[in-house]
């Protein structure tokens, strides 16, 4: 121990040693690029991290990572402003699963996962929604039924993002339905290319396909891969939704790597519109520019204050919605204000203009309000677990899941 | 408030918390509301010894700070008066404070500071001037150079507690641009008419200066050049105006979601109702955010951030859109009663609603981002 210790780098140290190691070898950040969305090039990113040893920093040896403390984090993520990072992998696959793995994975299963994404070899995504149960995600149907040393999965899984491009996914099924809903989910590792799972691509409104749905027939999932418990999953996704809090508010120390900073004197968007359009000096104009800003620089500060209140426990962990829902109102009203300053431009535009697309996300605009639990969930979460009102009434509560009413799974049949 | 106190910080916050609520509990307010000063000079002398009026001033005039960062602890004294609606001179002698001990000659420090950190010496900012101009390219109070001194020639309204003070802090034109002066309120030429106003303790009054003559040595830091030492005074003021309004706005939040529990309507508490619950979701998110920005620009203004203009607007528009908006919403869920006069909440819009709209509105602020963050700098 004394002899490990004595080695362990200070963050300073370690500062000038990722100072310079960036410099040499990681390209810079490009210009107007918060993060990088194209998993094949955040696999590139992460494995030339990986190779430099800047990878995995709070994930210990072990395991693949560096073992070193949130300290060495932050001064990493404080050298690395300038470059371009692979910003895409922190949510949902180190800050989220990989910090779910660390939690509930049993040795031999840490062993296994998580080297791999430390390297960048394997991408994770998140097997938690289904098509007829989205904000009562306990309500899942997709069924996990043992045979032998192996679970076989039925069902179908939506709103998993790049999941066609990703390699694992951390899925929740019903393994007894027997029981009140809670009580009868398994938390599995599944790979995603294998037989029996078909993904397909979401066209979201704007285009996009970023979006995926996954059906399971009859795929085999070893019981290697069961997350903590067989019918006790309902643990690991509380502890997994916690992370996903903790990442949505900065706090994770498992994430690698910062968005640009929300103020300061780089222009934001709503800016650069208004002055390319020629408003600068209309009075409407320049309150949404205020506006705007202040809205930044407002989140920037109530992430801080409610990411810290969390760590430090004054805060409950469910205070993660907090952040949730000022994120989807900042970037609802962010849409209007863009909206507001482009005008006619929103709907007629030639390619390239600086308007363009501004139309498209105002018509996608609530996207923001629903990905990652809607904000009507995130106001329940405020008003009964922070601010302890009642809790709304359940039909299902105490019941067998299979004495509840619930949606028909539709199979892969009933799409076709 | 700011999650992050030091004890020292905290133990400040309990005792001024314990002394204001025995000695200016909201009924006591009330009856200061009839009062012609609003407050008790006696009161506020007791209040200065608890430390109130020395975070500004350095130690070699009596005063002194917990940890060398005095508007960090000021503004745990203005928070908690936002609380109980407190009356009482803080924010503006508090600015003047602030002036004199950063920008003060030895012998104005002395002349001034110690009788303010006493509580015996009370002083105010009179800046505004009627037509709502508070900003310092609109001023028009004029101070001439004349016989070795300056003649100062205008009004100045609305001035907080321009009746009760000894000291005026003006900011005045000159003939190369701004300058300030400490003007003794007994000076001749100088008259103060009482307005009415909003907030049922906080006296403001117009004051007319006729020809009003002080010497050199009343000026402030320096003739013409005064424009930074109005800006550092506006975000002093900012700080302490926002910290008050977040104080008031968690009291009121805190009154009213007990008040959830405890009210019934068909056989259910109001804290039941989805409806309602998701209202105070929101009211609850305002409230983190405010207390968020208001802690936030109280460092920027304390460590004079580079973007702390900016900052101080963006705090002042925020929270004062969202002060108001939640206290409305607490109105809302009171029913019947929380339109009385009775009922102790419009006490808190009153003071909420005075916050919003001096030193600025929302919009004057956000108009004050849009240029502070270079929307002009390409059309000149």
């Amino acid at each position: 121990m004394t002899e490990s210790h004595a080695q362990v780098e200070t963050p300073e140290e370690f500062r000038l040693r990722a100072r310079d190691w960036l410099a040499d070898n990681m390209p810079l950040r490009p210009e107007g690029q918060g993060q990088v969305r194209n998993f094949e090039r955040c696999r590139e990113l992460q494995q030339m991290l990986h190779q430099g040893g800047f990878a995995g920093v709070c994930f210990e040896k072990e395991y693949g990572g560096l073992g070193l403390t949130p300290e060495h984090q932050r001064v990493l993520d404080q050298e690395t402003m300038k470059y371009e990072m692979p910003l895409a992998l922190n949510i949902p696959t180190f800050g989220i699963i990989g910090a779910t793995l660390v939690e509930f994975c049993n040795h031999e299963q840490k062993l296994r996962f998580l080297p791999p994404m430390i390297r960048g070899d394997e991408i994770w995504v998140q097997f938690l929604s289904e098509p007829t149960s989205g904000s009562d995600l306990a309500s899942l149907t997709t069924r996990a039924t043992l045979d032998g040393d192996s679970f076989v999965l039925n069902g179908s899984k939506i709103w998993s993002s790049g999941a066609h491009a990703a390699d694992y996914g951390i899925l929740l099924a019903r393994s007894n339905w027997d029981v009140p809903k809670h009580d009868g989910i398994t938390v599995l590792a599944v790979e995603i290319d294998q037989p029996g799972i078909t993904v397909e691509q979401i066209v979201d409104t704007g285009g996009g396909t970023e979006f995926c749905q996954e059906f399971f027939d009859d795929v085999r999932v070893p019981v290697e891969n069961v997350i903590g418990q067989v019918d006790a999953g309902w643990t690991v996704v509380r502890g997994l939704l916690a992370h996903e809090r903790n990442s949505m508010g900065n706090v994770s120390i498992h994430t690698s790597g910062l968005q640009a900073p929300p103020t300061g004197r780089a222009r934001s968007d709503i800016m650069e519109l208004a002055l390319s359009t020629g408003q600068a000096s209309d009075a409407e104009v320049r309150q949404i520019v205020g506006e705007d800003y202040a809205l930044r620089f407002v989140q920037q500060e109530t992430t801080r204050r409610v990411g810290a209140a969390m760590t430090s426990g004054h805060f409950p962990p469910t205070a993660g919605a907090l952040l949730r829902l000022m994120g989807a109102r900042a970037s609802v009203r962010r849409s209007d204000m863009v909206l507001a300053i482009a005008g006619a431009r929103a709907a007629a535009w030639h390619e390239g203009d600086a308007a363009s697309g501004v139309g498209t996300h105002f018509v996608g605009r609530q996207a923001a309000e629903i990905g990652g639990g809607t904000t009507e969930m995130q106001r329940n979460l405020i008003s009964e677990r922070m601010l302890m009102m009642p809790r709304e009434f359940a039909a299902d509560r105490g019941v067998p899941f299979n004495e509840v009413r619930h949606n028909a799974a539709p199979s892969r049949k009933d799409k076709g | 408030m700011d999650l992050d106190l030091s004890e020292d910080q905290e133990f400040f916050r309990a005792s001024t918390r314990k002394f204001l609520e025995s000695e200016m509990p909201i009924e006591t307010v009330r009856k200061l509301a009839d009062d012609p000063a609003g407050f008790e000079r006696g009161w506020w002398q007791r209040g200065a010894e608890m430390g109130w009026t020395s975070t500004l001033v350095p130690e070699e005039h009596g005063g002194g700070s917990l940890a060398g960062e005095g508007l960090l602890d000021l503004v745990i004294v203005a928070e908690e008066m936002g609380r109980l609606v407190t009356p009482g001179p803080l924010l503006v002698t508090s600015v003047v404070a602030a002036a004199v001990s950063e920008r003060g000659t030895p012998e104005q420090q002395q002349a001034l500071l110690p009788g303010i950190v006493s509580g015996e010496t009370l002083a105010t900012w009179a800046l505004d001037e009627p037509g709502d101009r508070w900003q310092a390219d609109a001023l028009a109070l004029e101070a001439r150079a004349s016989d070795g001194g300056f003649v100062l020639r205008g009004v100045k309204a609305p001035v907080e507690a321009a009746g009760q003070v000894d000291h005026f802090l003006v900011t005045a034109r000159t003939a190369g641009g701004l300058s300030q002066l400490l003007v003794p309120a007994n000076t001749a030429g100088i008259s103060v008419k009482p307005m009415e106003g909003l907030d049922l303790v906080r006296r403001y009054a117009e004051v007319r200066f006729e020809d009003v003559f002080v010497p050199a040595s009343a000026v402030l830091g320096e003739v013409d050049a005064a424009a930074d030492d109005v800006e550092r005074q506006l975000q002093i003021a900012i700080a302490l105006q926002l910290a008050e309004t977040v104080g008031a706005v968690d009291r009121v939040f805190e009154v009213t979601l007990e008040w959830m529990f405890d009210r019934h309507s068909f056989g259910r508490p109001l804290a039941s109702y989805q409806a309602l619950k998701h209202r105070f979701a929101d009211m609850k998110l305002y409230l983190e955010a405010s207390q968020a920005a208001a802690t936030a620009v109280a460092r920027a203004v304390q460590h004079r951030d580079e973007e702390a203009p900016a900052k101080a607007s963006a705090a002042k528009s925020y929270v004062g859109d969202h002060a108001t908006f939640v206290l409305h919403e607490c109105v809302q869920m009171h029913g019947g009663l929380g339109v009385t006069w009775e009922y102790d909440l419009h006490l808190y819009l009153r003071r909420a609603t005075t916050n919003q709209v001096r030193y600025g509105t929302p919009r004057d602020h956000r108009e004050r981002i849009a240029r502070l963050i270079g929307m002009d700098e390409e059309t000149r």
